[in-house]
């Protein structure tokens, strides 16, 4: 009996928490998102000089870079997830790299998807096998990989633990794709430079660009946070506790 | 506010970006509504089957 | 130890050459993907020097992944996979003995076909060379990681299609320096060494940690 309360332990404590703690996360997504738009469309000039000179389709950049970013971040959290579930043999932790895995296929997708809408104004095309852009391919194909793996085992167990391997077995991966595309030519690798600099960048526009990742971030903790819980609910529908949820639950309604 | 609208011209490339962003994500909480609502209406059906195949 | 690696690799050997029609179809399966590019494209012999190095080196990459679903289906369906976990051997070296048979009866025929390709593509001598060499040390890396694919996908509906969805985008690095090395050796002879000690590394650490991976990912499947 002992054994049987331990095991449902996390996820019963843990579902009440998360319900708590998404309300939150939605009011700063709400907040920040906010700030960053307001800021990044009124607050900055409408043409880039210097080397680089943008006109107003820069403004791209914010919803562009933070998509990005949390696209390659979400992918890093969920196979730090699926290796914590692979060595403890945690369910949590296996539900928690399956509930983000859609959100950041989503931001890759953006990624892309934006990248195209500032590629073509500014480089005078949507798509060019530029190396970051082919990496951020490849990564939405690991996303998708790996919910499709899930997807096609019925037992959940082996469904968990197979995909968490292949995430982990992508993310060995990630940095020779990522060099193999950045530097196709192995004589020439000395001539890569940084092409990016956040110091370089001015004050106005880096503000809202971080303040909009930040409000991606909490929009991924709302989703992923979400969905985990309706993980849990499908996974432990035999549990005492759920029942009582859903008893709770009636009489409320 | 047309001004505003128009980006100095380039309002189909900025609209377009955002307006996807904005598209996936609501998207995403629909699907997430949708979802959850499904989960509860089934979890309250296998229970009314349950406590009917107990009795 | 290595008697049991031995005896896997001459068993699979030995089933595989009972069944030749598996081994011919991969093989033609590749010639036939590398006909099809110049109807397609058309047979403009410069355009086919230019295409050649990244055509033969797409289609090894669909060849020998085509050929992985069967890599352990066969013992899976008759139960001596599960036997092979229950040995106490060290079940890497099982999956390694396993791989090593699939590459000498799926890649290496590759290789030693890709001539043919190379000259339907209008490739130099020396191109060709290097194409073989690059061949020899690539199709072993496809082999390695595919293996962890087909572990993983063991049994499962669909795992063919899905098996192609998980791999192909691991098989990028072997693919941009494979037919790299290539598309080099018309400029420089000498340009090719960086591509191959890649090649070589990759080839090594896959070596190293495919295995492993694959059998783990045999565990999670079998359990």
């Amino acid at each position: 009996m002992t054994l049987n309360w331990f095991k449902f332990a996390s996820p019963a404590s843990f579902y009440p928490l998360a319900g708590r703690l998404i309300p939150l996360f939605w009011s700063l997504t709400v907040a920040l998102v906010l700030v960053g738009l307001y800021w990044g469309f009124f607050q900055t000039t409408d043409h880039l000089g210097g080397s680089n000179p943008q006109k107003e389709y820069y403004r791209i950049i914010f919803v562009h870079v933070p998509a990005a970013w949390m696209s390659m971040w979400l992918y890093l959290v969920m196979v730090v997830w699926a290796a914590i579930g692979l060595v403890f043999n945690t369910r949590l932790s296996f539900m928690m790299a399956k509930a983000i895995a859609p959100t950041g296929a989503i931001f890759t997708f953006l990624a892309l998807w934006t990248g195209a809408f500032w590629g073509r104004p500014s480089w005078g095309t949507y798509w060019d096998w530029d190396p970051r852009l082919t990496s951020e391919l490849v990564l939405f194909f690991l996303y998708i990989g790996y919910m499709a793996l899930h997807a096609a085992i019925d037992d959940i167990r082996r469904a968990d633990r197979a995909a968490a391997l292949l995430a982990l077995v992508g993310l060995v991966m990630v940095p020779v794709i990522y060099w193999s595309i950045n530097c196709p030519d192995p004589n020439q690798c000395a001539a890569l430079h940084q092409r990016s600099n956040l110091t370089r960048i001015d004050g106005n526009i880096l503000f809202s660009m971080l303040t909009m990742t930040l409000g991606l971030w909490m929009y991924s903790f709302a989703t992923s946070l979400t969905r985990l819980r309706g993980l849990i609910l499908e996974r432990e529908s035999e549990a005492q506790w759920v029942r009582e949820l859903i008893e709770h639950g009636e009489k409320q309604r | 506010m047309s001004d505003f609208i128009s980006q100095g011209g380039f309002g189909f490339f900025v609209w377009g970006a955002y307006g996807m962003v904005a598209l996936l994500l609501v998207a995403e909480i629909i699907q997430l509504r949708l979802w959850q609502r499904t989960i509860w209406t089934r979890l309250g059906r296998l229970m009314r089957m349950r406590d009917a195949g107990v009795e | 130890m290595l008697r049991v690696f031995w005896c896997l690799l001459a068993r699979d050997l030995r089933l595989a050459l009972r069944r030749r029609t598996d081994v011919l179809t991969t093989l033609f399966f590749f010639i036939i993907v590398v006909s099809l590019f110049p109807l397609g494209v058309g047979s403009e012999r410069q355009l086919l020097q230019l295409l050649g190095p990244g055509v033969v080196w797409v289609a090894a990459l669909l060849a020998s992944m085509l050929a992985l679903e069967r890599l352990f289906a066969a013992d899976h369906e008759d139960g001596t996979l599960e036997q092979l976990l229950l040995t106490g051997q060290p079940l890497a070296l099982l999956v390694l003995a396993k791989i090593s048979a699939h590459w000498l009866l799926t890649g290496l025929p590759l290789v030693l076909i890709a001539p043919l390709a190379g000259m339907q593509y209008h490739l130099t001598g020396t191109a060709i060379g290097v194409m073989m060499l690059a061949l020899l040390l690539g199709t072993p890396v496809l082999s390695l990681i595919g293996a962890i694919g087909a572990a993983l996908t063991l049994g499962v509906r669909g795992g063919g299609i899905l098996l192609s969805l998980l791999i192909l985008p691991l098989y990028v690095p072997v693919l941009v320096y494979g037919a790299g090395a290539v598309e080099v050796s018309a400029v420089d002879l000498a340009d090719i060494r960086p591509y191959l000690n890649l090649l070589g590394a990759f080839l090594l650490a896959a070596l190293i940690l495919a295995p492993v991976a694959a059998a783990a990912a045999l565990r999670i499947s079998l359990e």
